[in-house]
Parts: structure tokens; C-alpha cells; sequence
């Protein structure tokens, strides 16, 4: 069980949050100008890396977005930060 | 008769309180302190249970965890365990104990004929033979024959376990020498440390081979070390197993207490220590699995803790040192003790104990128990066979926590790699054989500064053993489970030469020990017969639990009721009152029908009054997401499939809620109450998920400082007035005139409004097809507003309704439950929701998803009402297929019922290509049986509306 540190809430069982996507994926927009190759890539691949991974992860208790850090491998947090524009 | 009690010996029982217990039916006894094994072994019982593929003879090995035969179905106080580990296990008066895998008892098991045939069952004897012959044929005879204890189906243990979560500083697990000079040196230093221990008392090892720490005895040394845990604020657990070893520091832990409920325990860790020993090893020759033979540590441990003397004429083979200190003590018991070491160079032997250095112990005679140990070639008469191969360390939690191995010749085992844990491993579990050494290396993990606590004598010197392939006979290498050194043999044969592959195919290390005495040997024959090192043969995966858990103690009170709790509707009580029964709807639990009698006929009753008049129903669980600020338009255009920004203050909008693959996720109605307020009403069972999903979009798509999202499904009371005497109800209920008119609240129309000094918020949408209003309170007001709509029920003839009655008027209607009437592949268009698909040309989520060519095809689903002729409904989830042609499902039945109103059976159904077979005759078919429907519209009543104003 690990243990994530929501930016807003601290530290928290990992039972709490739900991964959300990989970050800094873009959306394909708008859908008239995006093949289906693209979309059908946004929506479904992911580079799934080993060792250091920075994904969105939301904390359902809060309903907080946020990225972070681990190291698939060593389960190491090393960051855990508001969306970029967020204000505190 | 061999295993006696010993007058003298025996720290742990009282003699003073005899206890009375039978094994498989004969009346035996023993004393208050006694585990199963002890007070079975001092009675001189020798076959306890058989094997589990040949039905041999299986005695006593063990002390712990590591045991792989004494295994009982216990009986006491009417409650039945199955599968009791005999060594862990404490005795009881008036406990029946009953042998495993035998019939009618242990010594007379009918199933040692089976044993004869062994030459015939090598490992994969019964895959390989019934495979062929057709395995579903034989599986139930085949299952029959295997398996241990027996499950008495009234065995129902209670739902009383604790789950506890900790903190601490320092977790030490094991408290044997290295485990107390770990606890003692972190305590000391002021931390907080927590000391876990499976046995019932501190000194691990030290309460059987005793010793001398820092010049005193050593319960001195463990008595001190325990206050200075306490004093520094940490804790201990005896009687404790700390079963698993998890990410970031977290460990689960099962405390077994005596006249309490067990606990269970979670426990994060800053710091760990493994302290948990090493398990001894057996040797391996001719019949090496024969009652009688047992493990030389055990036997001294049985001897000191308990007074159990393993026999009188003992033979005591060994290749190391730590076997000198058993044979001295059993000959000091009394016992006629012959030590044969393999080693040519010995150390002395002890006083009174016969002596054979360079011994190589071959074989055993006896049949249901040893009577003689065949030593260089001369036959020995014995009636106990001590053995001692060496230790293996229980690295099971370090590799858990992710960390190698290596191997270390002078220990001849694996051992922990540094630093490729978080944990830091001492003592017997590194490797480290020998009580200074153990203190040294405790004291060291536990951070202590300056010299280690003392104590005397070297490490123990060992010669390496190993299952010798050109020995004639039986070796046995996993007890339990019946795997030999020739199952090892024929899996190399066959390729089955990784570790992983000889555990599945030979089963070996699978029985209920996980293989603690047998899984070096197995690798190491496998080393041996494959020419390559115990390191390059490797281990298999340790997993856990450590060692059985009872599931009661993992579950804890996560059990019935509070398994998967419901959510509760605040009205509750007063259904009750009404004589409602209730069942779970989407994690709600809800009224199903009112009244005594059959529900089916009931909802019958209730749908139709609910047509003819008014019923009266609790919509509370609907859910209520308020979106509230001045993004809030923008964000529910971006998150519906309708567009919302065009709607009206004082009106609302059905719609979806896509997921980006275009799929359906949630219907449900948007009220908006002002130019920047909003209410979703999602349905009940996705109130958390559509959260989730505005909760997404509003920050990285909207921006948190547009707009805000508040779930308060939870606050406030909803009831549903449905039926054409609806506003008659109302009118009765003396609600104000403003939701009344029609004018100032049309159909899809939302006001909010004074009732009574609170406020009530009306909406006139419906999920009947009737006038319906749904009247929204505070939930500290919600009982007054039941109360007032109730008085009034009665004057215009009402009837509170069920969920079942609700689900019959939405069926006639073809309203849709996401979930039951859509699935995974389900788009809005399938619903004959097309117009925002084809007119919307702004951003919204799942929009590109509705263009694929598999969004487009002419195959797709789609959402139709199959009618039948015949008086009972269409079976839910009958599939429907071509008349003519080969068959194949072309859709299914998602919703069918009886319509009280229109007297025949209505439906609802997801079909190919439904909307162009429109008017169509479609073939069923459900269970074997065929039968036909006409496709027709979804809605089967009131097609143009009209009952919405009535």
C-alpha cells in the first residue's frame, strides 16, 4: 500500500486516488481535423514507462487533480504538484 | 508408544492443570502451556495424519510454521477449524483433534493402498493420464482424493477481528537474540520501536538453547530489553505473525490473543529490522519421511519448553555444531542418544552420547514408524531418527520488500544482498549462525553505537548436505505434498528444469507449509541433476501470507451487512412505517414495494395506481451536482452531449454524459436555476462518477477559477409525486399555488420557492411519462414534507410506489437505466439521440469518438421495444436472432416486464440495426428455447406525450 501525497490534502493510503492520465497528453481538437489514427492514440496509448513516470492522479476524496512523480519500479514519490496554472 | 514426558523439563506447562483432548477418537491428555504437538508427542502418538498423494505415514516434524504434517481439523466448544497447525497451536481441555486426509484413522487409513502404486504415480501422474481420458470426467473423483481438512459448512467464525493501523519508529520483527539486541539498541536511543513475535514469549531461539548475554542469563537480557521498548514508548507483540511486507513501509500483522478476538493489524514502519531466524533443514535417504523423524532443533525445543522427550533410543544425524547442544540434552533427559556427524573432523563429542564422526545416514527401516537408521551401512536400532541439514534463513519478507539474494558458501544458503531491501536483515535470517554473532548484527541494525551486548561461543560450523541422486530409495524432499527426489528427476527429464516450472509441475514447496523445510532441497536437486549452481538455478517468487491467515482475521468486520454497506435513505424509518420492504439499487437501499405480499404483485398494484391516480416515491439518491459560477455553461456544454448553455433559467434538459470513447455514461436531467447555476441530476448509481468527470474537465479544461462543483445528493430529500392526480396531491398538501400553475411551472420547468419557512425546490420532469413533480427539501425538513404529502395521498386515493413499480412505468415508457438498458459499446445515437451528433459543431467530450467508422457502421445496437403475443413477458436478456439463416445474437433483451396499464407484456431490447427492422417479425432465443417478437418502438405507451399534461 502506498502512501500518495495529495498537494492539498498530505500524505494519504494510495486506496484514495485514482491514476487519470499520463501527463502532458494533449487533446486532439478540433474533431473535424483529427484522423482517427490520432484520436484512437490519444485515447488509448500510453508510453507506460519503466523507472520515472509523471502522470495525473486525482484524489477522490477531495476531487483534487494533480501531478505526479514515481518510479514504477522503486514505488518512489518523488513529486507531487498542483495542474500547472492552479492556484493555491 | 515412543515420545514420554520428561518429570523435570518444560518451562512452559503447568503441571498443576491437566487437560483432557482426544486424538482421532482416543482420550489422551496433556497440560495447560502444551501446543497440539507437544502434548501429542509426549503421549507417544506417532502417526498423526498421511500424505497427501500416497497416503504415508506422517509424524511430527516440527516447532513452528515450518510444519508440514501435523495438520488437524480441531474441535472445540461445537466449532470446527479445519487444517490447525499443531505446533502453533495451543492446547485446550476438551479439544477432539482428527487427522486429515484419512478415513478412519490415521494409523489404519484405507488410503495407504495407494502407496503401493507408487511406482505408477510419478509427478504429473494425473494430468498426464486424465488429461486424455477426458479430465472433466474424472475431475470429481480426482478432487475427491485430494484436499486435507474437512470444511464444516457451520463453521462460521465471528466477524469480530479488529483491523488496527500503527506508526512506528522502528519495526523489529522476530524476537530472538538478534531481535532483542536490535529492539534493546533502538530503544535505548529513545525510538520507538515495536517488537513482533510469532511464539508466545520473548528469546526466540534462546528459550530451547538457552545462553548467557553480557555475562547474565538471558531472560535478564530479554526482561531488560522489554522495559526499555516500553519505557521508549514502542510496544510488543508475542503470539504475533507478520505476514506481509508491502509498498512503503507498510506490514500486515495477525495477533492472536487468548479470551479476546484476534487483531489485525497494518503497521507502517520507518525502519525495519528482519530478525526472523532460520528454519532447519531435514536430510534425505531411503524413506526420510517415516513418523519419527524429526527435526533435531524441534525435538530440543519440544524437550525444553514443554518436557516432550522425542524417544528413548534416538539416533541424532547431523553435519554441524548446533546439533552437539540437542544430543547433550536428550541424553541429559535420559535418552540412549548415537550422534552421527557426516563430518570427518568433529568437535568432541558431549558426555553420555554415543559418537560417529564420518556417518552418512542412508536410509530408515519401519513401516508406520521408524524402528532403525541404516548407518554406513549397518543398521542401527532406533525409535527416533533426530536429522539436521543445515539451516535455511527466512529471507521470505526481505525479497517481498523486493531484495536479492546471494548465496553464502559458510552458511550453505541464500542470503539477504544488502542494501537491495528497505529492510535490514540480522541474525540466523542473514546468515549469521551463532548467538555473538546474532547480538553483534542486531545491534548494528537496531543503530546501536559501541560494543554489541556479548555472549560466548563461535559461530556454528557446518558441512554442506544435499539429496544424493545415487542414493538408493525414497527421498522424500516435500513431506506434504509427496514430491521425491525422482519427481525432481523425471521434471529435469522433461524440461521442466526452472525453479517456477518444477514448483507447478511437481507441486513441490504448494503445500499449506509453502515448502520452509523442503524448497532448498528441491532447488538444490535441481542444481544438482542440471549442472548449474544454486544461484544460477535461483528461487521461486515468495508471496504472501508468510503463513496461513485465517481469512476471518483479513476480512475483519468487512463481512454481511457492512461487506458492501448500502447507502441509506433519510426517509428510511417512515417506509418502514409504511410497510415497505427494501432491496439495494445502485448501492441505495431503497423501498421495492409496499405492503405484505409478493412484490411482483405488488409493483403490479402499484404501477397501476400510480397510472390511474397518483403514487408517491422517494428519489433522494438522484443525484444533485451543483456547477455553480460564471464558466459554468461553458463547462457543461464541454461535459454534456446536449449543449446546456441554451437553456433557460427556471428549465431543464435531458442528456447524456459521454466518456471521450463516445460511450454513454449517464442520462439524467440539468436544471438551471439561474444564469450561472446549474443542478445535474445524474442518476443514482453515477452521482460519484459524473463528479469525477465535471471535476476533471472544470480543471484542465475550464479552469478552477470559473466555476465550482459541489455534490449534495446528501442533503436534501427528494420525493416524487407521479400520476394524473399529481397536482391534486399537492393541492391537498397545501403547496404553494406557484408550483401549481401549469404557467409558471410547464413540463421540463424548475422553480425554487418558500414551503413552510423552507426552502423547496419543485421540478416538473418525469421518469413515469405522468405529470410528475419532484420535490427537493432540505433532509432535516424531508420528514414534514413526507408527512404532509402522505395526509394528502390518502384524500386523492395515492399510493407510495416501489422501486419495482417505478421500474414497470419507465419500462412502458422506454426510459433508460444506464447500465441495464446500454452497455460498453453504447452511443447516443444508438438511442436515437442523433441531433447534437450531427448539428453540434462546438468541442465537447467524446465528440471525435462518435465519427470513427465504427461509430458510423450500420450494425450498430440500437435501442427498440420487442412486443410478444404471449401473456409473459420476454425473458430479461434473451437474445435475439435471425428467423431464417444460420443463428447468431443480433442484440438482447436489456429491460422486460408486465404493463398493468396496457395489459400485455412490454420490453425493451439493444438489436443490430434495430431502427431499420422497425415493424419486423425477430426470432428469440434464451436458454434452449426459440420463440418470436415484433420490433417495435421503444415507447409502448403514450407515444405523442400527451399523459405529461393530463
Amino acid at each position: 500500500m502506498q502512501i500518495f501525497t495529495c498537494p492539498f490534502c498530505g500524505p494519504r493510503e494510495e486506496t484514495e486516488f485514482h491514476f487519470a492520465a499520463e501527463a502532458g497528453k494533449r487533446r486532439p481538437e478540433p474533431a473535424e481535423t483529427t484522423s482517427d489514427a490520432d484520436w484512437a492514440d490519444y485515447l488509448y496509448m500510453n508510453a507506460a514507462p519503466r523507472r520515472p513516470a509523471r502522470e495525473v492522479w486525482v484524489h477522490l476524496t477531495c476531487g483534487e487533480f494533480f501531478t505526479m512523480t514515481r518510479d514504477t519500479v522503486t514505488r518512489e514519490v518523488s513529486d507531487a504538484a498542483p495542474l500547472p496554472g492552479r492556484e493555491r | 508408544m515412543t515420545g514420554w514426558r520428561h518429570d523435570r523439563f518444560g518451562t512452559r506447562i503447568d503441571r498443576a492443570a491437566p487437560l483432557s483432548f482426544s486424538f482421532d477418537g482416543a482420550p489422551l491428555t496433556g497440560f495447560a502451556g502444551d501446543t497440539l504437538a507437544s502434548a501429542l508427542l509426549a503421549s507417544g502418538t506417532r502417526v498423526l495424519g498421511r500424505s497427501f498423494k500416497y497416503h504415508r505415514p506422517r509424524g511430527l516434524w516440527g516447532m513452528g510454521g515450518e510444519e508440514p504434517n501435523a495438520i488437524f481439523d480441531v474441535t472445540h466448544e461445537g466449532r470446527t477449524t479445519p487444517n490447525v497447525r499443531a505446533t502453533t497451536h495451543l492446547l485446550r481441555d476438551g479439544m477432539a483433534l482428527r487427522s486429515v486426509n484419512t478415513a478412519p484413522d490415521a494409523l489404519h487409513d484405507r488410503g495407504r493402498l495407494i502407496d503401493r502404486l507408487h511406482r505408477f504415480l510419478p509427478g504429473g501422474f494425473y494430468y498426464k493420464t486424465f488429461m486424455g481420458l477426458g479430465w472433466m470426467r474424472w475431475e470429481p473423483m480426482i478432487r475427491r482424493m485430494a484436499g486435507l481438512g474437512r470444511l464444516d459448512p457451520d463453521h462460521c467464525p465471528p466477524a469480530d477481528t479488529p483491523q488496527l493501523s500503527a506508526r512506528c519508529e522502528m519495526l523489529v520483527i522476530g524476537a530472538g537474540p538478534a531481535g532483542l539486541a536490535a529492539a534493546r539498541a533502538a530503544a535505548k536511543a529513545g525510538r520507538e520501536v515495536w517488537l513482533v513475535d510469532e511464539a508466545g514469549a520473548l528469546g526466540g531461539s534462546l528459550r530451547w538453547r538457552g545462553g548467557i548475554i553480557g555475562g547474565g542469563d538471558w531472560r535478564e537480557f530479554a526482561n531488560e530489553t522489554a522495559a526499555a521498548v516500553t519505557a521508549a514508548g514502542g510496544r510488543i507483540l508475542t503470539d504475533t505473525t507478520l505476514w506481509g511486507a508491502f509498498d512503503h513501509g507498510l506490514f500486515a500483522a495477525w495477533q492472536r490473543r487468548t479470551g479476546a478476538p484476534d487483531r489485525h493489524w497494518r503497521i507502517r514502519a520507518r525502519e525495519t529490522v528482519l530478525a526472523a531466524g532460520a528454519i532447519e533443514r531435514p536430510l534425505w535417504f531411503d524413506r526420510n519421511d517415516l513418523p519419527g523423524i524429526m527435526s533435531a532443533e524441534a525435538a530440543l525445543h519440544h524437550l525444553v519448553l514443554f518436557g516432550a522427550v522425542a524417544g528413548r533410543r534416538i539416533v541424532l544425524a547431523t553435519a554441524n555444531d548446533a546439533s552437539y547442544p540437542v544430543a547433550a540434552a536428550l541424553a541429559g533427559a535420559g535418552a540412549d542418544v548415537t550422534l552421527a556427524d557426516a563430518r570427518d573432523a568433529c568437535p568432541a563429542p558431549p558426555e553420555g552420547v554415543a559418537h560417529l564422526p564420518s556417518a552418512r545416514l542412508t536410509g530408515a527401516r519401519g513401516r508406520t514408524h521408524v524402528t532403525g537408521a541404516q548407518v554406513n551401512g549397518r543398521t542401527i536400532a532406533a525409535d527416533t531418527v533426530l536429522v539436521s541439514g543445515g539451516y535455511t534463513p527466512s529471507v521470505h519478507l526481505h525479497s517481498r520488500a523486493g531484495g536479492k539474494l546471494d548465496w553464502d558458501a559458510e552458511a550453505d544458503a541464500l542470503v539477504p544482498r544488502p542494501g537491495t531491501s528497505p529492510l535490514r536483515v540480522a541474525g540466523a535470517a542473514n546468515g549469521g549462525f551463532g548467538l555473538a554473532r546474532a547480538l553483534a548484527e542486531g545491534h548494528r541494525a537496531g543503530g546501536g553505537t559501541g560494543p554489541a551486548p556479548g555472549a560466548d561461543g563461535a559461530d556454528w560450523r557446518l558441512a554442506a548436505m544435499r539429496p544424493d541422486p545415487a542414493l538408493p530409495g525414497r527421498q522424500w524432499l516435500d513431506p506434504q505434498n509427496d514430491v521425491t527426489l525422482r519427481d525432481v528427476r523425471i521434471a529435469a527429464q522433461e524440461g521442466y528444469r526452472s525453479v517456477e516450472h518444477l514448483k507447478r509441475y511437481t507441486t513441490l514447496g504448494m503445500a499449506t507449509d509453502q515448502g520452509r523445510s523442503a524448497n532448498f532441497a528441491g532447488l538444490a536437486a535441481m542444481a544438482a541433476l542440471t549442472g548449474r549452481t544454486i544461484t544460477e538455478t535461483g528461487t521461486t517468487t515468495y508471496r504472501p501470507p508468510f503463513a496461513p491467515v485465517p481469512l476471518s482475521v483479513i476480512a475483519g468486520p468487512r463481512r454481511g451487512e457492512l461487506f458492501d454497506p448500502p447507502r441509506r435513505l433519510t426517509l428510511e424509518p417512515q417506509h418502514r412505517a409504511q410497510g415497505a420492504s427494501f432491496r439495494e439499487y445502485g448501492g441505495w437501499l431503497r423501498p421495492s414495494a409496499f405492503g405484505a405480499g409478493d412484490e411482483a404483485a405488488l409493483a403490479q398494484a402499484e404501477a397501476g395506481a400510480a397510472r390511474e391516480s397518483v403514487g408517491l416515491f422517494d428519489a433522494s439518491p438522484l443525484g444533485k451536482i451543483e456547477v455553480i459560477g460564471p464558466g459554468a455553461a461553458d463547462l457543461l456544454d464541454y461535459c454534456s452531449y446536449v449543449r446546456l448553455s441554451t437553456l433557460k433559467p427556471g428549465r431543464a434538459r435531458y442528456g447524456f454524459i459521454l466518456n471521450e470513447t463516445g460511450i454513454v455514461h449517464d442520462d439524467g436531467v440539468v436544471f438551471r436555476l439561474d444564469a450561472d447555476r446549474f443542478v445535474v441530476s445524474a442518476s443514482s448509481s453515477h452521482a460519484a462518477s459524473v463528479r469525477m468527470i465535471l471535476e476533471e474537465a472544470r480543471q484542465d479544461i475550464i479552469g478552477p477559477g470559473r466555476c465550482f462543483i459541489h455534490d449534495v445528493t446528501a442533503a436534501s430529500v427528494t420525493l416524487t409525486v407521479t400520476g394524473p392526480r399529481a397536482r391534486d396531491l399537492l393541492r391537498a398538501a397545501g403547496l404553494p399555488d406557484a408550483i401549481l400553475d401549469d404557467a409558471t411551472l410547464p413540463h421540463m420547468g424548475v422553480t425554487e420557492t418558500d414551503w413552510n419557512g423552507h426552502p423547496l425546490r419543485a421540478a416538473r420532469v418525469s421518469f413515469t411519462g405522468d405529470r410528475s413533480y419532484e420535490l427537493t427539501v432540505p433532509a432535516r425538513h424531508g420528514s414534514a414534507l413526507c408527512d404532509a404529502l402522505d395526509s394528502a395521498r390518502q384524500q386523492v386515493d395515492g399510493r407510495w410506489i416501489g422501486m419495482e413499480a417505478v421500474m414497470i412505468l419507465r419500462a412502458e415508457k422506454g426510459f433508460i437505466l444506464i447500465g441495464k438498458d446500454t452497455d460498453g459499446l453504447t452511443m447516443p445515437h444508438d438511442l436515437g439521440w442523433g441531433g447534437p451528433r450531427e448539428r453540434r459543431t462546438d468541442e465537447y467530450l467524446g465528440r471525435r469518438s462518435l465519427f470513427t467508422p465504427e461509430a458510423n457502421a450500420a450494425t450498430r445496437r440500437q435501442l427498440v421495444g420487442p412486443a410478444t403475443d404471449a401473456a409473459d413477458p420476454l425473458p430479461t436478456g434473451a437474445h435475439l436472432v435471425p428467423i431464417e439463416g444460420p443463428r447468431r445474437s443480433l442484440g438482447f433483451v436489456t429491460s422486460s416486464c408486465f404493463s398493468p396499464t396496457l395489459n400485455r407484456p412490454v420490453a425493451l431490447a439493444l438489436l443490430e440495426a434495430g431502427r431499420e427492422k422497425i415493424g419486423q417479425e425477430i426470432g428469440t432465443f434464451h436458454m434452449g428455447e426459440t420463440g418470436r417478437a415484433r420490433v417495435c418502438e421503444s415507447c409502448a405507451l403514450d407515444p405523442m406525450g400527451e399523459r405529461l399534461n393530463a
